[in-house]
């Protein structure tokens, strides 16, 4: 079971008359990894943030398992997002709470208020913590405080307690411009394994060109808010990078 | 998967119990002081008419009143404050340098001198006022002496912080230069403390403001005198009169305070 | 100051007019106040008759002396329940960060109304609104400490790191849940050490509202000196040290537990001690 996700139209503009995003199209289907890649300030950010809206965009459609999430209301957005899991680039982890409390955040979306004040969460959702946390590597940190984490081992708290909501789609903003390249690698072979396990569709941004082609199966490439660039990774070549961030001395 | 389903808690059982423990005792002083305490429950049921009532015989404050014995009471109580707070830096910093660990290697005098500082600290002003008023009989001394008093604790006790947090570098220079006691705190300690010794001041002398507004109220001078003597003739628009000159000064004394604070720093 | 050449440890010229002011600004309100040499002396030896029928402290009327305590007590705890209980939601209603300006914008205005009020004067409001007793105390210092708490948690929240809470909104949690898992584990430490310092600051003010007829302690005490009863005077000022004291005690014990994370039968807490809450320890 895959859900499809569909953008038409996507503009963004944080000032009137400057859009960021200038009329995003894109398509995802079925499971696999797309990684969006272009220079900084381009708007990669912004458009993996309106899929969520976190960042409420200004005109388009987002088409997500039937639904358009731009126009939501409140608590049908909260429903939705429940089926879209995030990774940030700071892993974004509540950090004085615990590396198990941190995961279930993940299930916030399904547990009434006074369940969350204390911490009574069903047994499943305890025992599915246990059972990522052994998948993440980090099965002996349950009760250790988020702060007292690696860059790396808060990364991977960051996509289980994204997995803890059981995603129809992931999306990651930059999850690894905070770490060093060994790192780097785990984190991002984690997110392609755990995409095709659930067989959900997984979006990336990145700024490491080399990485994203190791990693992903399609890369879309932005250039001042459009779309510059669609396809597998083999069809990126240098003329290509060249249009997507300028200049080419970088390239070798 | 296991078969077994693993638990998970927020605590450790034995921080569950600390947790518990106090939660039970919280609960119960809350019942027991909620219970026991003396409340006419018609008052309480009345009191949002009651004040309704004062409310509106207090609106609006009768401006008039303001040259007819409230301005010489303010002027009075920004006197007591400042005057209180000067003579406390005078009593504190003596207790403030005995209770400096670094500056005074003896354990006996630190000892003596906090106690001397959290005693001062412990007695609320009012208090204090009471106190001086009994020696001095009413009138503005007894406030300025409470001021004093209550502000030893105060600013002998930042200052005596504030010394032991003072670098040892520039003072074990001038130990080298075989400088005296008085040449160390003099050269050594005085400029490294100068900015927080003078926001500590600005700091009390904010606060003393607002509490020199009500010693008057136990006979101590000021325009709590004035407030007190209004409310025992019911002249409600006159205690509103002088509400108001007490928030006005309080907001002016925290703006001048602010702006105090950033030439020095 | 674009002084030319400045020399080691000479007192600037604007130091010395300024403490020249000071000095004369003293000299004069001194006269204005009317202090004179002779009150001074007279009021010396006041002083050490005073302090002569001060000691022993009798602790004969020891009944009406546990009577005030208690009620002192009751109101310190009623009236700081009250007031967490309350300046939670108002603190939470006044944070920028979270809320939008329709809802700050009042709850600033409270907040700021109760900070700027001498705990004192509303007692004598609310003595003259609902009568004498302990109700008016309790009053008094709910209103004293939705204007400290508030002020102080206000800020704690607009300190924040939104990451965090953006991280819990993107899961698709209720707002509550965002409080409660993106926002309140990033304050609570602080929100107890201020509410542990104004619970520590309403026991000491609740021995004092009753001077102005608002019960507890206080009213006990303000009977004796216009009696002159001054050993008994004496005998409740100690107890009331010694309430403060213990008070301060189970303020530190209790943000041990509950920051610290401190339990029965661990030395220390299975998570690190975050930042002790300083802001409060400024407000003495």
């Amino acid at each position: 079971m895959t859900a499809s996700l569909t953008i038409r139209g996507l503009v963004k503009e944080y000032k009137p008359g400057q859009p960021v995003l200038k009329g995003i199209d894109l398509e995802f289907d079925g499971a696999g990894l797309t990684a969006i890649i272009g220079a900084s300030g381009t708007g990669k950010s912004t458009l993996i943030r309106c899929i969520n809206r976190l960042v409420e965009p200004t005109a388009g459609e987002i088409i997500f398992a039937g639904e358009d999430i731009a126009k939501l209301r409140r608590g049908e957005l909260r429903n939705a997002r429940r089926r879209i899991g995030m990774v940030f680039q700071e892993y974004n982890l509540v950090e004085r709470l615990s590396v198990m409390e941190n995961l279930l955040t993940g299930r916030l979306g399904y547990t009434g208020a006074w369940q969350a004040w204390l911490r009574r969460f069903p047994a499943a959702d305890i025992e599915r913590s246990f059972a990522l946390l052994e998948t993440v590597g980090l099965a002996s940190f349950a009760d250790q405080r988020a702060d007292s984490l690696s860059g790396g081992q808060r990364q991977r708290v960051g996509i289980a307690r994204a997995l803890m909501q059981e995603p129809r789609l992931m999306l990651a903003d930059e999850p690894t411009s905070s770490l060093d390249p060994k790192t780097s690698v785990e984190i991002m072979t984690l997110l392609k394994e755990q995409g095709a396990a659930q067989g959900i569709p997984v979006i990336v941004n990145m700024h490491d060109v080399e990485l994203s082609r190791r990693f992903a199966d399609r890369i879309i490439g932005m250039k001042d808010g459009m779309v510059a660039f669609d396809g597998p990774p083999a069809e990126l070549d240098h003329a290509m990078l060249k249009h997507i961030y300028g200049g080419e001395g970088w390239l070798h | 998967m296991n078969a077994v389903p693993r638990e998970w808690h927020r605590y450790t059982s034995g921080q569950r119990l600390a947790r518990f423990t106090f939660y039970f005792f919280i609960v119960a002083a809350v019942v027991a002081s909620a219970r026991t305490v003396e409340i006419i429950p018609e008052f309480l049921y009345d009191a949002p008419e009651q004040m309704k009532d004062l409310l509106t015989r207090m609106w609006p404050p009768e401006f008039r009143y303001y040259p007819d014995g409230i301005h010489d009471a303010l002027i009075e109580t920004i006197h007591i404050a400042s005057l209180g707070t000067l003579l406390s830096i005078f009593i504190a910093l003596p207790f403030g340098l005995l209770a400096a660990r670094n500056l005074t290697p003896s354990p006996t005098l630190n000892y003596l001198a906090k106690l001397v500082l959290v005693s001062s600290r412990s007695v609320n002003s009012l208090v204090w006022a009471l106190l001086f008023v009994g020696i001095f009989g009413p009138g503005a001394l007894a406030g300025t002496l409470a001021i004093a008093f209550r502000s030893v604790g105060f600013v002998g006790k930042l200052v005596g912080e504030a010394l032991e947090e003072t670098p040892r570098g520039p003072i074990e220079a001038l130990e080298a230069a075989g400088a005296s006691t008085g040449q160390r705190v003099w050269y050594g300690y005085w400029p490294q403390i100068r900015p927080a010794f003078w926001s500590i001041v600005l700091l009390r002398w904010d606060i003393n403001v607002r509490e020199s507004a009500v010693l008057g109220l136990v006979g101590a001078g000021g325009i709590g005198m004035a407030m007190q003597a209004a409310i025992d003739l019911f002249q409600w628009e006159r205690v509103a009169m002088i509400l108001l000159s007490i928030f006005i000064i309080v907001i002016v004394a925290e703006i001048a305070v602010t702006a105090l604070r950033k030439r020095i720093l | 100051m674009n002084v030319p050449a400045p020399r080691p440890f000479r007192v600037s010229t604007g130091a010395r007019v300024g403490f020249l002011l000071l000095a004369l600004y003293a000299f004069y309100a001194a006269s204005q106040l009317d202090f004179t040499w002779d009150r001074f002396i007279t009021g010396l030896d006041n002083g050490a008759r005073f302090i002569g029928r001060m000691f022993p402290p009798n602790f004969s009327n020891w009944e009406l002396l546990i009577k005030g305590l208690v009620e002192s007590l009751q109101i310190a705890v009623l009236a700081s329940l009250g007031g967490i209980l309350i300046s939670l939601p108002v603190s939470l209603l006044a944070s920028r960060n979270l809320m939008p300006s329709w809802a700050t914008w009042p709850a600033r205005a409270l907040i700021a109304v109760c900070r700027s009020l001498h705990p004192v004067i509303v007692a004598i409001f609310f003595v003259k609104a609902v009568g004498f007793g302990a109700l008016a105390g309790i009053l008094a210092l709910v209103v004293a400490s939705i204007g400290f708490i508030g002020k102080l948690f206000t800020e704690a929240i607009e300190e924040i790191s939104l990451k965090q809470v953006e991280a819990v909104r993107a899961t698709g949690a209720s707002f509550a849940n965002v409080i409660l898992f993106g926002v309140l584990p990033q304050v609570f430490s602080r929100f107890v050490g201020f509410a542990t310092y104004q619970t520590d600051s309403n026991l000491r003010s609740s021995t004092m509202v009753g001077i102005v007829g608002a019960g507890g302690i206080g009213g006990t005490l303000f009977a004796a000196f216009q009696r002159f009863d001054y050993d008994f005077v004496c005998a409740i000022l100690l107890s009331i040290i010694a309430l403060i004291m213990v008070g301060e005690m189970l303020a530190n014990l209790i943000r041990a537990v509950f920051v610290e994370g401190l339990g029965f039968g661990s030395r220390d807490g299975k998570r690190p001690a975050p930042a002790v809450p300083s802001a409060a320890k400024e407000f003495d």
